[in-house]
């Protein structure tokens, strides 16, 4: 595979302006919308909500599941799966050196984690996202973790909870990234069969791959405020329509007024929202 | 391409002969077919071959599903809306006679003039139109017809409109009412199998690509919009990503190749449907006799096991 002829994608452009857009954005624990400062114990003490006006920081998987789990009960599970490089993939530098990055960079072997866990005393299996590792993009490992953690709770006898942020298919593992989506869909389908309940989460942002697949099939549907989850990312959508986009395109209050989503749910309130339907769903 | 992926290739193409998924007198003219595509293959694809596939599944005078519909179906019969709101033209679905017996058909429908490509929005579906396709696949189910689909689309349409009704949720949905299914299915991506609004129709017991076809994860336009904000970059694009269907069937995404006549589709519809159909009922007729609950389970297993870890 190393020989098979590999494209030289010259992204350098694009690079730079992240760079640019980067240093724009200012200090990662400044709130952008009323641009308060905090210490990053501070917010995290808050859940990583802006104390002032409700914005919501990302959180990244390992401190979510914290966030959402009873104390000491999260056991991971599938911590060893690693991507392989099936395209031999390059842009400006190759899948498997952008990949061995991610991993220093966010101590996650990809951009999912799962495992069991009590939710204020309910058992229950997570498949919990990370938008650091890669954009939290869904390839062949992110699906195979979904597929196990639907696996898991189904032989468990336990509903699943996940909680999704991702920009959708890893573009690098080609048309195997696409066909992670049925592959998640058929987990779904073997675990409703098997009479286990899926808990999606939707959190900024949930698009592509990702809302056409496992995060849609829930049977209750939660998004935190604010959070974008469209199909198309408003940048496709107006390159491709020319269309003007509403303010709240692809929000999740517009999804819960157009219907897509059960209820939109702040942060201080995930766990114990969680935790209730966990209670509705036990047999 | 070392000597290992080539001999993976190899051995899919010798198992496909076996399992008599191309067979018939066309047989050894199609092995040949697929020995040339090998070669080419082998003799290393440059990114300049794979545009040029990409440019023939795109080609305005390829035949697109109602042109094989017409040439492969006795009676046909259209249905049409999704029961809820509209009609999506971009999906057309409906139940005729192929070999003998009564099959229901789901495929993408792209336009011909400019007139019809603005009805059938250039075969990029809205919402509704998965919707349309839901409704013709419970059919299939409730009576136990096959079901056929003809994958031939840009990608789901990416508007304001298609993402208030749910666009991602839609596409979802089709896969898992695909993954449900207790009747034998078969998948053709006819031309372009772009991104989502492909998968959404191509979750079947056996997945075919015509030899001009491109199966992949996003548009070269898109993927060049996304790495290079530059929708023009679409060649690099493509090259990285290899949406042919050798690639495909190296990868285990699709079951098998479908010839086409000498210069592509478009060069001989008649051929081409030929062709098709023999490809189609041929995979049909190895999942004859399978139970409904069996269907299912290969099906599922098929998906979950796609994918290449460390």
């Amino acid at each position: 595979m190393a020989q098979m002829s590999a494209p030289r994608i010259d992204v350098s452009i694009e690079h730079k302006r992240a760079q640019l857009e980067e240093r724009d954005a200012g200090h990662p624990n400044t709130c952008p919308s009323c641009n308060s400062h905090y210490r990053d114990d501070e917010l995290e003490r808050h859940l990583r909500v802006c104390p002032y006006c409700g914005h919501h920081f990302p959180v990244r998987a390992r401190e979510r599941i914290a966030q959402l789990v009873d104390e000491g009960t999260f056991v991971e599970e599938d911590a060893d799966l690693r991507s392989a490089d099936p395209l031999g993939f390059f842009d400006l530098r190759p899948y498997t050196e952008r990949l061995a990055e991610a991993e220093l960079a966010t101590g996650l072997g990809d951009a999912m984690v799962i495992g069991g866990a009590r939710i204020e005393g309910a058992a229950c299996r997570l498949a919990v996202m990370d938008f650091a590792f890669m954009g939290g993009s869904m390839g062949s490992v992110v699906g195979e973790k979904f597929a196990r953690a639907c696996e898991s709770a189904a032989g468990a006898g336990v509903p699943l909870v996940s909680v999704a942020a991702s920009g959708g298919a890893r573009m690098q593992e080609g048309i195997l990234a696409l066909m992670q989506l049925p592959k998640t869909v058929c987990a779904v389908e073997e675990l409703h069969d098997a009479g286990c309940a899926l808990i999606s989460v939707l959190t900024h942002p949930t698009t592509g791959g990702l809302l056409a697949s496992f995060a849609s099939l829930g049977d209750v549907l939660l998004a935190e405020p604010g959070a974008l989850m469209s199909f198309a990312g408003p940048r496709v959508v107006q390159q491709t329509t020319r269309e003007k986009l509403p303010d709240d395109f692809g929000r999740a209050e517009q999804n819960l007024r157009f219907g897509h989503i059960d209820a939109i749910v702040p942060r201080q309130q995930l766990r114990p929202t969680i935790a209730r339907l966990l209670r509705l769903f036990a047999p | 391409m070392t000597t290992e992926a080539e001999l993976r290739l190899r051995e899919r193409l010798s198992k496909l002969a076996g399992v008599r998924l191309l067979r018939g007198t066309k047989l050894s003219a199609e092995l040949e077919r697929l020995q040339e595509q090998l070669d080419r293959l082998t003799a290393e694809a440059t990114d300049e071959e794979i545009w040029q596939r990409v440019l023939l599944a795109r080609h305005a005078d390829r035949p697109y599903t109602l042109d094989y519909v017409e040439r492969m179906f006795d009676d046909f019969f259209e249905l049409r809306g999704d029961r809820a709101r509209l009609d999506d033209a971009a999906i057309v679905t409906g139940m005729g006679r192929l070999a003998g017996r009564t099959v229901v058909l789901v495929g993408q429908q792209k336009g011909r003039d400019l007139k019809e490509r603005t009805l059938r929005n250039f075969g990029m579906a809205y919402p509704e139109g998965y919707r349309k396709a839901i409704r013709a696949m419970e059919l299939a189910d409730r009576h136990g017809f096959p079901l056929l689909a003809l994958v031939d689309t840009p990608g789901a349409y990416p508007g304001v409109v298609a993402e208030q009704h749910g666009q991602g949720g839609a596409i979802a949905r089709s896969q898992a009412a695909m993954a449900r299914l207790g009747v034998p299915t078969v998948a053709v991506v006819i031309g372009e199998g772009g991104s989502g609004g492909a998968v959404a129709l191509a979750v079947a017991d056996k997945v075919l690509m015509q030899e001009n076809a491109i199966y992949s994860v996003i548009s070269p336009e898109g993927c060049a919009s996304i790495l290079w904000r530059d929708a023009s970059q679409a060649q690099k694009a493509a090259a990285a990503f290899k949406p042919d269907a050798a690639h495909c069937l190296e990868l285990g995404v699709i079951d098998g190749i479908v010839p086409e006549p000498a210069g592509g589709a478009h060069a001989d519809p008649d051929l081409a449907a030929q062709l098709l159909r023999e490809a189609v009922e041929g995979a049909f007729a190895e999942l004859d006799g399978a139970a409904p609950l069996e269907l299912r389970r290969a099906r599922r297993a098929k998906f979950r096991a796609m994918g290449v870890l460390a």
